[in-house]
């Protein structure tokens, strides 16, 4: 998956046109079919992907498949209404029942579609080969063993390790009845590794991963299959001797990258745009005010290069963008689609993803994080008399209407007079989404993003997005360990 | 609007012979054995908001997944595509997959002998989810909702009621001759109220019914006006101390703990050394009150098959009751056939299989047996507790057992439910938890394929203001 020769955006329109024999024509013929019942806006989403993974288990290379599916999805917006329909045959006569299912939610007289498509240029952020990948099942295998090789080589407290591999290419084509008609081919890959150490009677687990929307050539330095692999095997031997997690409220520290996850659970969520149009969302109405601390500057940005949450065009045709959330603690806006827009009166933001052709889509989060600040890290951590310093986190979850978020720390410290001491075991830490970020008090200049391992969920829909933070210092979290 | 009608016009007995047919040409093309799994789905769903149909959905799709063995070795492919030139591919590509895999003298297709599935009609499938025409469908998502939204004025806003029906078949068939197929259906309703208190805090929280058959159903009204009481309950809820008390969960959140005990007995976690439970086989790991029982083969008292019915596994080994913890002893791993050959036992036909990969481990009916406290008895044996709601996040560590978990519920106070709480979190260890369970209601129901009654815990920490 080496990647010279870039494509030009019309070969991913080609791809759907020679394999499925869709026309535009038929794309017209769809549209109309759909809006026969009238309807502000109908748009057809063609998607195709295939997917491959890899894995080795006890040394042995245990595991290896591969998938396709490929499908439609046609949808009817009617003033807050959406009709929609799903084929994942692409014939003709089933992609017009489709149409002609999802044309049910308006009732009215028939309208007419834009005649003729426009197909806007669009950024290249993950330059794909003419022909799709190579499918050099050698060299994956070769990422796989080498973190098998690195994990059991790190202690001998190592007792087992399981490393993955996966990639898959996505190619969507999307037309809509405004003339909008976007195409792209998205390659997304990841390398994991799983490991349990066991010292007399204590078991513990650690892994690591790293991925992103380029070729196998992103899997150097911390990405590497030894650097994944000692990752995971030192947290695995790290947790051996961890101390309860202390319980209460007390000063956080969070360290640089994936622990913005803080961001993507206590308000990423909370700005998208569909909670706040229906006013369920415990941002609402906040626009212009004040929800964190002025040193807090947070961004969504969908057009980094060969990132995992970065996307040449959303699940609706649209470009994507940066968006400032909250500038200098003040919130600037929300994450919308086409729909949310409309309604709400606001500009697109192009944050209309889907899982897949099955789904509705929906306003979602792409590469979310946090603006460097000023503060050296041994600085922040020096201002902590006791607290928690944690640096890396398994899941987290938001009730978006209450605004209240957890997220769960797998590899946390003590802080005891601005030392780090011993590491703890796992707890979860809580807030409130409006104003956890109130209480940032120092914030670092050491921004890093996560390496390319984060799946977003929402209304059972999953995608891949990114995280990003600098490190930062909480006046008041609350840990939910079991110590004192 | 038509009623719901499949887009595709496959009968069960279409797919077995597609399924048949495709392990036959995997082992013509070289498979020393192979499986095919077929599924074939269609789904209706409606959601009205404030009154108005929000969104409506109606589509089927089908999809087949492949796995081969060569000798020793094995892969898996899977496609949407059930073209002659997709079924080719997906042939071809798992043998190729297989080719670069190495061998595992554990894997392969269970023995020949042990293959079957449950002959008495497990009543899964019923016609009439789909019954209802399609404005009656937008009529019991709308009464839903609105049953919500009267129930108490300080309803002010929602995420919708819903009315959601789908069908499904499934066929497995491999080439030790084994041919499995069965139908299910679904049918649910549900609302998700918001109230506002008078600081203008708001809260969401919802509440469901589904079955298997539309006549099971509850009324749209009794499932909004639950809904509502569930929303208006958790007004102004504040934060309390950190300490150590009690811990009364409710039906709903305790079968998360059910299904934890379960995970942590899944026979791959077990040969990994990755459970907290691994070599405590026949060892007493929680109260004497607590019989954990699996029951993949199990009708409800209704007389209809449970959510985690169905007459084979993932294998296609016939369904079945296995005991996971009797009595607080841990009786049985939760295998599949590779777990099984991995720990030198018997699979206890826990085999779950999705379109690709390798057969994992999943539960079929999961249930704590019911004591014969109600759960009002148990809360008002509490002196100062909190009895636990809703849970939040995903932190339960199966390895080493640590529990720590978002949590919202009710203060008890002398025995009474008080005032509502959030922001809190809740922590302990599942070996030292089951251990404390020092209560279990009677109040067992099936509302999906994990069940719990009311349980109490005692010697966890909160963790709060």
């Amino acid at each position: 998956m080496n990647l010279p020769a870039t494509s030009s955006p019309p070969s991913h329109r080609r791809y759907f046109f020679e394999k499925f024999g869709i026309t535009e024509r038929l794309l017209e013929r769809c549209l109309g079919e759909a809006l026969s019942a009238g309807g502000d806006y109908a748009d057809l989403y063609f998607e195709s992907v295939t997917s491959t993974s890899l894995g080795v288990d006890e040394q042995i290379v245990k595991s290896a498949s591969t998938g396709t599916s490929a499908g439609c999805g046609i949808r009817v917006l009617s003033g807050e209404r959406t009709g929609y329909a799903y084929t994942d045959n692409l014939n003709p006569d089933r992609l017009l029942h489709a149409a002609k299912t999802a044309a049910l939610i308006a009732s009215g007289p028939a309208k007419r579609p834009v005649q003729g498509f426009i197909e806007a240029p669009t950024a290249d952020l993950y330059p794909v080969p003419l022909g799709g990948f190579d499918l050099d099942l050698a060299a994956r295998l070769e990422l796989i063993l080498r973190a098998d090789r690195a994990a059991r080589a790190f202690d001998n407290r190592i007792v087992q390790v399981r490393a993955g591999y996966s990639e898959e290419l996505r190619r969507i084509l999307i037309v809509g009845s405004d003339g909008a008609f976007a195409s792209d081919t998205q390659p997304l890959c990841r390398l994991n590794v799983f490991v349990i150490a066991k010292d007399g009677q204590t078991t513990t687990k650690g892994s690591a991963g790293g991925g992103g929307r380029a070729g196998l050539d992103q899997f150097v330095g911390s990405k590497s299959p030894e650097g994944l692999a000692q990752e995971a095997a030192r947290g695995a031997i790290l947790q051996l001797s961890a101390v309860p997690a202390p319980a209460g409220e007390m000063q956080v520290v969070l360290g640089p990258g994936w622990p913005g996850i803080l961001l993507h659970e206590a308000v990423g969520h909370g700005l998208e745009a569909d909670f706040n149009r229906k006013g369920t969302s415990a941002f609402t109405g906040l626009i212009g005010r004040p929800v964190a601390s002025p040193k807090v500057t947070v961004v969504d940005n969908g057009t980094m290069e060969g990132r995992r949450g970065s996307l040449n065009v959303d699940d609706e045709g649209s470009a994507t963008q940066e968006t400032v959330l909250i500038e200098n603690g003040i919130l600037k806006g929300y994450l919308t689609d086409k729909l949310s827009a409309r309604l709400m009166g606001t500009a697109n933001t192009g944050s209309g993803r889907r899982e897949s052709y099955h789904c509705i889509p929906m306003p979602r989060m792409t590469n979310t994080y946090m603006l460097a600040g000023e503060d050296s890290p041994e600085d922040i951590l020096h201002s902590v008399k006791r607290g928690l310093y944690a640096v890396n986190f398994g899941g987290g979850q938001v009730d978006i209407t209450n605004g209240k978020f957890v997220f769960s720390a797998s590899e946390a410290y003590l802080i005891e007079d601005g030392k780090i001491t011993a590491p703890v075991r796992d707890a979860t830490l809580i807030g409130n989404g409006p104003e956890a970020l109130k209480y940032v008090s120092m914030v670092g200049n050491d921004l890093k993003l996560d390496e390319g391992i984060g799946t977003c969920g929402k209304d059972g829909q999953s995608v891949p997005v990114g995280v990003g933070m600098p490190t930062i210092k909480l006046d008041r979290m609350t840990v939910g360990g079991t110590g004192r | 609007m038509p009623d719901a009608v499949s887009v595709h016009d496959a009968t069960p007995l279409d797919l077995e012979s597609l399924a048949t047919d495709v392990v036959k040409r995997a082992v013509e093309a070289g498979a020393s054995d192979a499986e095919v799994v077929v599924r074939e789905g269609d789904e209706f769903s409606v959601n009205v908001r404030m009154g108005q149909v929000e969104t409506l959905k109606e589509s089927g799709s089908r999809a087949l997944g492949l796995r081969v063995f060569l000798g020793k070795r094995s892969a898996s492919a899977s496609t949407s595509d059930l073209t002659a030139d997709g079924i080719r591919q997906v042939v071809d590509g798992a043998l190729a997959l297989a080719k670069v895999t190495e061998e595992d003298p554990y894997v392969g297709l269970p023995e020949t002998e042990d293959f079957g599935a449950i002959k008495d009609d497990l009543h899964l499938y019923y016609e009439d989810v789909y019954s209802l025409p399609g404005p009656e469908r937008i009529e019991w998502a709308r009464r839903c909702e609105a049953a919500a939204l009267t129930a108490d004025k300080r309803i002010t806003n929602s995420d919708g009621g819903s009315f959601d029906a789908a069908t499904g078949s499934k066929v497995l068939a491999n080439s030790r001759g084994f041919v499995g197929c069965y139908r299910s259906s679904y049918a649910g309703v549900s609302a998700a109220p918001l109230a506002v208190d008078a600081n203008g805090q708001m809260q969401r929280d919802g509440w469901w019914s589904s079955a298997r058959c539309f006549a099971h159903l509850e009324s749209p009204e009794a499932v909004g006006i639950e809904a509502a009481r569930r929303t208006v309950r958790r007004l102004g809820a504040r934060r309390v101390p950190t300490q150590r008390v009690p811990i009364v969960f409710a039906p709903e959140v305790a079968r998360s703990l059910i299904g934890s005990v379960f995970d942590a007995a899944s026979g791959d976690a077990i040969w990994r050394h990755a459970s907290y439970l691994a070599g405590k086989l026949d060892e007493q790991i929680g109260a004497a009150s607590l019989t954990i029982v699996d029951d993949n083969a199990m009708l409800l008292p209704t007389g209809v098959g449970g959510f985690g019915t169905s007459p084979f596994d993932g294998e296609g080994l016939p369904s079945r009751r296995t005991i996971v913890l009797e009595k607080g002893v841990l009786r049985n791993y939760m295998l599949n056939t590779y777990a099984a050959r991995k720990l030198g036992m018997k699979s206890t036909h826990n085999a779950s299989r999705g379109l690709a990969g390798a057969p994992g481990i999943g539960c079929g009916n999961l249930y704590l047996e019911p004591g014969t406290q109600t759960p009002e008895e148990i809360i008002g044996d509490v002196k100062a507790g909190l009895y636990v709601t809703g849970l939040m996040g995903f932190g339960t560590n199966l390895v080493t057992g640590d529990y720590s978990r978002g949590a919202a519920g009710l203060w008890i106070e002398n025995g009474q439910l008080t005032h509502a709480v959030e922001e809190i979190t809740i922590a302990g260890n599942l070996g030292e938890m089951l251990k404390n369970v020092t209560a279990i209601g009677n109040d067992l129901e099936f509302r999906g394929a994990v069940a719990s009654p009311t349980i109490r815990i005692d010697g966890m920490t909160i963790a709060g203001a």
